[in-house]
């Protein structure tokens, strides 16, 4: 009898003990466990190395080396730099730098790429097959190699400054880069940006008071045309009311070089056009996709109500078009901002470039490795933040 | 009979219209494809003379005015620069790509042992053909041989060992390089992509945080960082004394990079999955990883192929990163050879890149066309 019992209660604990190792939630608990305890032995093995590798190296820790002299010349700079500055001053010129040529070349890639892309949906054949050409060639060559086509291939060859390419208004081109005129303000000019800025906000007034009549009444009102009107206008007219504060410096070609006006250097140019001219073909895939993505019955029954064609385009395609090219439309230009870390191969004093000088100088490689996870990660996340923004504005309100 | 006359119904018949004109052949063809309309008309008018522009210039640069032969710079360049050429001549220095094309493909691997790489590109060859055509059996053996067994013949073969001399990886380099920095990243991307997606929708937190936060971090940063990370860090994160070799280093930030993104493209194929699917599974008592072995990842793999092969594409672009990282690939040895006092003259980079872009594209618009036939063959009309 007690036997039995005993029997029986070990057979209990083995039943409920071996339960527990199938119950999944106390396997999943476990498999968590164990891959807390590799990962934080990973890390402590990995922490020590680095503090023990460091220390052989007599390398100091910590972001103190950022008030350092930076010693060397950035080419091209948005803000006031000289070698005498410091290591973090350096650094907000890299970020200045990457920032210009993303946004420039995130614009730049929208236009070119809404172009192509439309174009390939063209009823005119040579079109729709030129775009095709320009897509399946940009999209199959690594965008490194175009940056150091333009770079090395057509920048470097093109003729010295003392035969440079005359363009319009006054600028030049040559090896060494654009010759631009460069605006000198005068007195006043703010006033001229807060004409501009009158205009934007007065837009967006005009563009409520329409959308409201049109409600009411069904009279629409030429919303494009008086903002445009008041964005461009109001400046110029404060420009001719102050007697035209701005004057331009223009190059001047001197005997071995071209004095005055402003350069863009040829690293900024080849880097600005890689990037866009590559990304702009994925681009044209992204709008392409999203426009026959739009049934061809939305098409029809904008034709049956008797919408002309320009009409039904900019009213019933488009948006609804807009919604599916958002999405992929933000991680292009995620792409593009990353891309522009090619910008070393060039030359150009990008965040990377910057990083890797500093690192050169300073070998402090934990430090600057963490900063550039923490600037690229911010300006992913931040424009990520945008476009979701963006994304649920434009996105279909349903009931 | 009544006849009723309602102002709406016509009273006389109407006058014969000529016949139709053809709605096929050129004449059609022409009207509707390139003449529609004046803006058409206009439109067609201005491309054409782009190409009357654009292309003879093209051509006789390419071809008519290129030099073929030739042992060094004098060939390519012009009387001033201290050439041959007629000055005002300029054409692609094809000359160049012939005298380097041995370093182009092999780098400085030494020239009596090039017999190597060759032998592993012609196995790489024969594994993979039977590989991308359907029809042929046994894809099980075949992966299994072109996967596995492949890479460490290759490594042997390429490294020495077993009687062969030992070839250093500093002297690999050309388009065998980015072959092989190809290769590797998608073989070891794809696995691990697929562990890391499935962790992100893993049921347990810790594992789903660890992937997210592995995912996102990667997939937030440029190449180039991962790159540099692989080969600043990894010395750092060793004991002393470790050493790794460059090339490892390059193929373990590649990897790292493409299984991130590979991740998110496979994850987009289990969201696709229907739910039922999953329960189906379960009900049937199947444990978690026969359920994911034999019915999701099946299903999950099939719907995002195109995105897959993209990645592939995408991986097989930015392996020219690593020219950054000191490495000599196609685009990094293309490079290095302009500076060649040898071969410098103004056309030299500009007929080094063009060929280089030449085989970048024609690998890259390979794989695009094979994706586009496998969305056809795979595409068994399940449509929802």
């Amino acid at each position: 009898m007690a036997g039995m019992a005993l029997n029986s209660e070990t057979s209990d604990t083995r039943k409920r003990a071996s339960s527990l190792i199938n119950d999944p939630k106390v396997r999943g608990i476990f498999y968590q466990v164990l891959t807390l305890a590799l990962l934080v032995l990973f890390v402590w093995t990995v922490t020590q190395n680095t503090i023990n590798n460091l220390q052989k190296a007599n390398i100091a820790s910590g972001f103190g080396f950022l008030q350092g002299r930076a010693g060397f010349d950035i080419g091209q700079s948005l803000i006031a730099y000289t070698s005498d500055s410091t290591y973090g001053r350096a650094l907000l010129v890299g970020i200045l730098n990457t920032l210009q040529v993303a946004v420039l070349g995130i614009i730049t890639a929208s236009i070119i790429g809404f172009i192509v892309g439309i174009a390939r949906l063209s009823q005119n054949w040579l079109i729709a097959k030129l775009a095709q050409v320009y897509v399946e060639f940009f999209r199959n060559i690594p965008p490194l190699l175009v940056i150091l086509f333009w770079y090395k291939g057509v920048i470097a060859v093109l003729p010295q400054a003392r035969e440079s390419l005359n363009l319009p208004f006054q600028s030049y081109l040559n090896n060494r880069g654009l010759f631009v005129p460069k605006p000198i303000f005068g007195d006043g000019v703010w006033a001229i940006a807060v004409a501009f800025l009158i205009g934007i906000v007065a837009t967006v007034f005009v563009a409520r008071w329409a959308k409201k009549r049109q409600r009411l009444t069904g009279k629409p009102f030429h919303t494009v045309w008086t903002g445009l009107a008041l964005i461009i206008g109001l400046p110029i007219l404060t420009f001719m009311a102050l007697g035209a504060p701005i004057t331009f410096d223009f190059p001047v070609a001197g005997r071995f070089n071209l004095t005055g006006g402003s350069v863009l250097g040829p690293e900024f140019i080849s880097l600005y056009l890689a990037l866009s001219f590559y990304t702009a073909s994925f681009i044209a895939e992204i709008v392409r996709s999203g426009i026959k993505a739009v049934p061809k019955g939305q098409t029809e029954a904008a034709n049956a109500l008797g919408l002309r064609s320009n009409a039904i385009t900019r009213l019933i395609i488009l948006p609804q078009a807009l919604r599916i090219i958002i999405p992929p439309l933000t991680s292009q230009y995620l792409n593009l901002t990353k891309n522009s870390s090619l910008a070393v191969a060039c030359g150009f004093a990008d965040i990377y470039a910057i990083g890797g000088t500093m690192l050169n100088q300073t070998g402090q490689a934990v430090e600057i490795v963490a900063l550039f996870l923490v600037i690229y990660l911010s300006i992913s996340i931040t424009t990520a933040i945008f476009m979701n923004w963006f994304n649920a504005k434009m996105a279909l309100v349903e009931r | 009979m009544a006849t009723t006359s309602s102002t709406f119904v016509r009273q006389d018949m109407l006058a014969q219209q000529p016949a139709p004109l053809g709605i096929s052949g050129p004449s059609h063809w022409f009207r509707t494809r390139l003449f529609a309309t004046p803006k058409d008309t206009v439109l067609t008018i201005l491309a054409l003379a782009l190409l009357v522009y654009v292309i003879p210039g093209m051509i006789n640069w390419l071809f008519i005015d290129a030099v073929w032969t030739g042992s060094d710079r004098t060939a390519c360049a012009t009387v001033i620069q201290g050439g041959i050429l007629p000055d005002g001549q300029s054409g692609a220095c094809w000359a160049f790509v012939e005298a380097k094309f041995q370093q182009f493909m092999f780098g400085r691997y030494p020239a009596d042992e090039r017999w190597r790489p060759i032998l592993v590109a012609v196995l790489f060859v024969i594994l993979l053909v039977p590989m991308l055509i359907p029809k042929v059996p046994h894809k099980g053996w075949n992966a299994l041989a072109l996967f596995i067994i492949l890479p460490f013949i290759s490594f042997f073969l390429l490294i020495g060992g077993f009687g062969l001399s030992h070839v250093e990886t500093q002297l690999w380099g050309g388009l065998m390089v980015t072959l092989i920095l190809s290769f590797f990243g998608i073989t070891v991307s794809l696995p691990l992509g697929i562990i890391l997606a499935l962790g992100r929708r893993s049921q347990m937190p810790v594992i789903k945080t660890l992937c997210v936060v592995f995912i996102e971090i990667i997939r937030g940063i440029p190449l180039v960082t991962v790159l540099f990370m692989a080969s600043v860090m990894l010395p750092l994160f060793l004991p002393d004394g470790w050493t790794f070799d460059k090339l490892l280093r390059a193929l373990i930030g590649v990897s790292i990079f493409a299984s991130a993104y590979m991740a998110e493209v496979i994850r987009g194929g289990l969201q696709a999955i229907p739910k039922g699917q999953f329960e189906g599974a379960d009900s049937l008592g199947l444990t978690y990883w026969q359920k994911t072995r034999l019915i999701i990842l099946p299903q999950a793999i099939k719907l995002v192929i195109p995105s897959i092969v993209n990645t592939f594409i995408g991986l097989f672009k930015d392996t020219s990163l690593v020219s950054i990282i000191g490495m000599f690939d196609l685009l990094g040895i293309v490079t290095l050879n302009q500076s060649d006092a040898n071969w410098s003259t103004p056309v030299t980079p500009v007929t080094g890149y063009i060929f280089a872009g030449f085989i970048f594209w024609l690998f890259c618009f390979g794989m695009s066309r094979y994706s586009a036939f496998m969305e056809r063959h795979l595409d068994t009309g399940h449509r929802h």
